[in-house]
């Protein structure tokens, strides 16, 4: 799938991690966080902003050190420089707000081992420049957290009636607790996953083009 | 359906003569004794319940066949039977708007989207029950009694705004409270009269009430031969002979066998739920293991776990199980001493 990147310009590549290979929804990576921290849409913003960050920042490194990592121990070197960005968020988040910090948890943490950061370390911020690396984690990031706000939408609204703590289905409304928990997190993925399918498959249909499934890439 | 019954091609070569469609409407009637004494025992709104969740049953599936191009298998019956059990597993007074939801997912996601009658690995009307167990706490734990008016009105929760909150009479308080007899033998300890358990006089889901008619309508397939009579004689044997020992050695927590036997959902569970041809294991001996896993679920979840009720997850975990029973145990070979070899 890198091969027809590099010729892509930045916003190419920007777009690219948004919409055509979206992490969460094209290339179904990093399924934990997406579907523990997604219960509200409060959570998700947050978990996904973390991830945004901590991938920005972790992919500017990668490329600014790619010709002083020797390809021998180079994961363990994207490990550490991934871990040094999620300890920081970490600390952050606990001085912005400790009952956030409390709900996302362990996953905060386990950002470390989020196989979308470290896959974009590996397949592009270790060989591309700082610029395009900015653009793609920039791009993989804002698709990583579009995703996370879809679910975390959907599973707020149908679990509580609400977005973003505010009772937009009235206080009548009877939540479906199940939401809540983790089988609507599985729930509202399968439906999205669905959507987004059914709408790209309808969009090249549409434009009469030959388009070719593209099954979710082992990471 | 072919009617020969000696078949020229690869095998198996016998062919019993029944079809989907006769066994359907054999399990139908069977369980039409207890859904009649439901619709006596907890009036009009028993039969909206059954009403309401037999129709949607049958619309979700007609629909999801339209939606993937397919031609139609409601005629089969299968949405039938599972829309009539789903009904008897909810309490009479749930919402109809919720009645409808658990008949959509029990059908669409428990059956169709697995590749319909045949490919679900889990009990559709179950995995219905389950959802809405999951979604609506509440609502699937309010019991109503019976009232004299049952005939000619329901209880106000019945006909709630699509999507509301359930809004239950003040007036019939001690309905909204009248606990199973499972829930009063957890939290106080005591124990209703066999009688009215065993004919179903007490409040309860629709139609799990009555253990008499739930076993003649499970005798009645046995006798036809449209049942694996292991699977209910293993859950039942296992729950008798588990209550005893427990109460052997703690005889406090008081339990006794026949009330084990007869209150909650066993009977229906063990009768109509856990004999589903196509979730249970195929051998005989593969039958009387997961019997016998699903009664001693049945028990730890009653006598240890948070729910007075543990006949639904016990089966959908027995579900789960019997490909992995059907894996490990394997057909006599005619005319020999071996098994077949694993694969």
């Amino acid at each position: 799938m890198h091969t027809t990147d590099a010729a892509a310009s930045e916003p190419g590549v920007f777009a690219n991690g948004i919409w055509k290979q979206n992490p969460v929804l094209v290339q179904v990576l990093g399924m934990c966080p997406v579907l523990a921290v997604s219960n509200t849409t409060i959570n998700a913003l947050a978990m996904g902003l973390a991830t945004a960050s901590v991938l920005i920042l972790s992919s500017a490194t990668v490329s600014l050190l790619r010709h002083w990592i020797p390809p021998q121990a180079r994961i363990v070197t994207f490990i550490m420089v991934i871990a040094t960005f999620v300890t920081c968020v970490d600390y952050l988040v606990q001085s912005i707000s400790i009952e956030l910090h409390r709900a996302l948890g362990a996953f905060l943490s386990l950002i470390v081992v989020n196989c979308l950061v470290l896959g974009r370390a590996e397949a592009f911020a270790s060989q591309q420049s700082v610029r395009r690396s900015l653009a793609d984690a920039a791009g993989m990031g804002c698709g990583f957290l579009f995703a996370l706000l879809c679910l975390g939408t959907v599973r707020e609204l149908v679990g509580s009636g609400q977005v973003f703590g505010y009772p937009l289905l009235g206080d009548r409304y009877q939540g479906w607790a199940i939401m809540l928990l983790p089988p609507g997190g599985f729930f509202s993925l399968a439906g999205w996953l669905m959507f987004f399918r059914w709408w790209t498959l309808r969009r090249h249909s549409a434009s009469g083009s030959t388009f070719q499934l593209s099954g979710p890439t082992d990471g | 359906m072919l009617k020969r019954t000696l078949q020229l091609r690869t095998s198996p070569h016998l062919h019993s003569g029944t079809s989907v469609e006769a066994i359907m409407f054999h399990v139908a009637l069977a369980t039409l004794p207890a859904c009649a004494f439901a619709v006596y025992h907890f009036g009009l709104a028993a039969l909206l319940v059954l009403s309401v969740s037999v129709i949607t049953c049958v619309l979700t599936e007609h629909v999801v066949c339209h939606c993937r191009r397919q031609p139609t298998t409601v005629a089969d019956g299968a949405a039938i039977v599972t829309g009539l059990l789903y009904g008897m597993t909810l309490p009479p007074s749930l919402p109809l708007w919720m009645v409808v939801l658990g008949a959509i997912v029990a059908v669409g996601v428990g059956k169709m989207l697995f590749g319909g009658l045949g490919a679900n690995p889990f009990n559709p009307a179950l995995v219905g029950r389950a959802f809405l167990q999951t979604a609506f706490p509440l609502a699937m734990t309010t019991w109503s009694s019976t009232a004299s008016d049952r005939f000619t009105s329901v209880s106000r929760s019945t006909f709630t705004w699509p999507l509301m909150r359930p809004d239950y009479d003040p007036s019939s308080t001690d309905g909204i409270s009248g606990a199973t007899a499972l829930g009063l033998w957890k939290s106080e300890g005591t124990l209703l009269p066999l009688p009215d358990l065993f004919w179903g006089t007490v409040p309860g889901c629709v139609g799990e009430t009555s253990a008499a008619l739930l076993l003649l309508g499970g005798l009645y397939l046995i006798a036809r031969g449209m049942m694996s009579w292991r699977i209910p004689l293993a859950i039942l044997t296992t729950v008798a002979v588990g209550s005893l020992l427990v109460d052997q050695f703690e005889s406090e927590r008081r339990f006794d066998p026949l009330t084990m036997w007869f209150s909650g959902g066993l009977m229906l569970g063990a009768m109509f739920m856990a004999t589903d041809m196509v979730g249970s294991p195929l051998t005989g001996w593969g039958c009387v293991l997961y019997g016998v896993g699903i009664g001693a679920l049945v028990l730890i979840i009653r006598g240890w776990g948070g729910m007075p009720e543990g006949v639904m997850y016990a089966i959908l975990l027995g579900n789960a199980v019997s490909p992995l029973i059907d894996r490990y145990i394997h057909p006599r070979l005619f005319e020999t001493r071996q098994r077949s070899a694993a694969r």
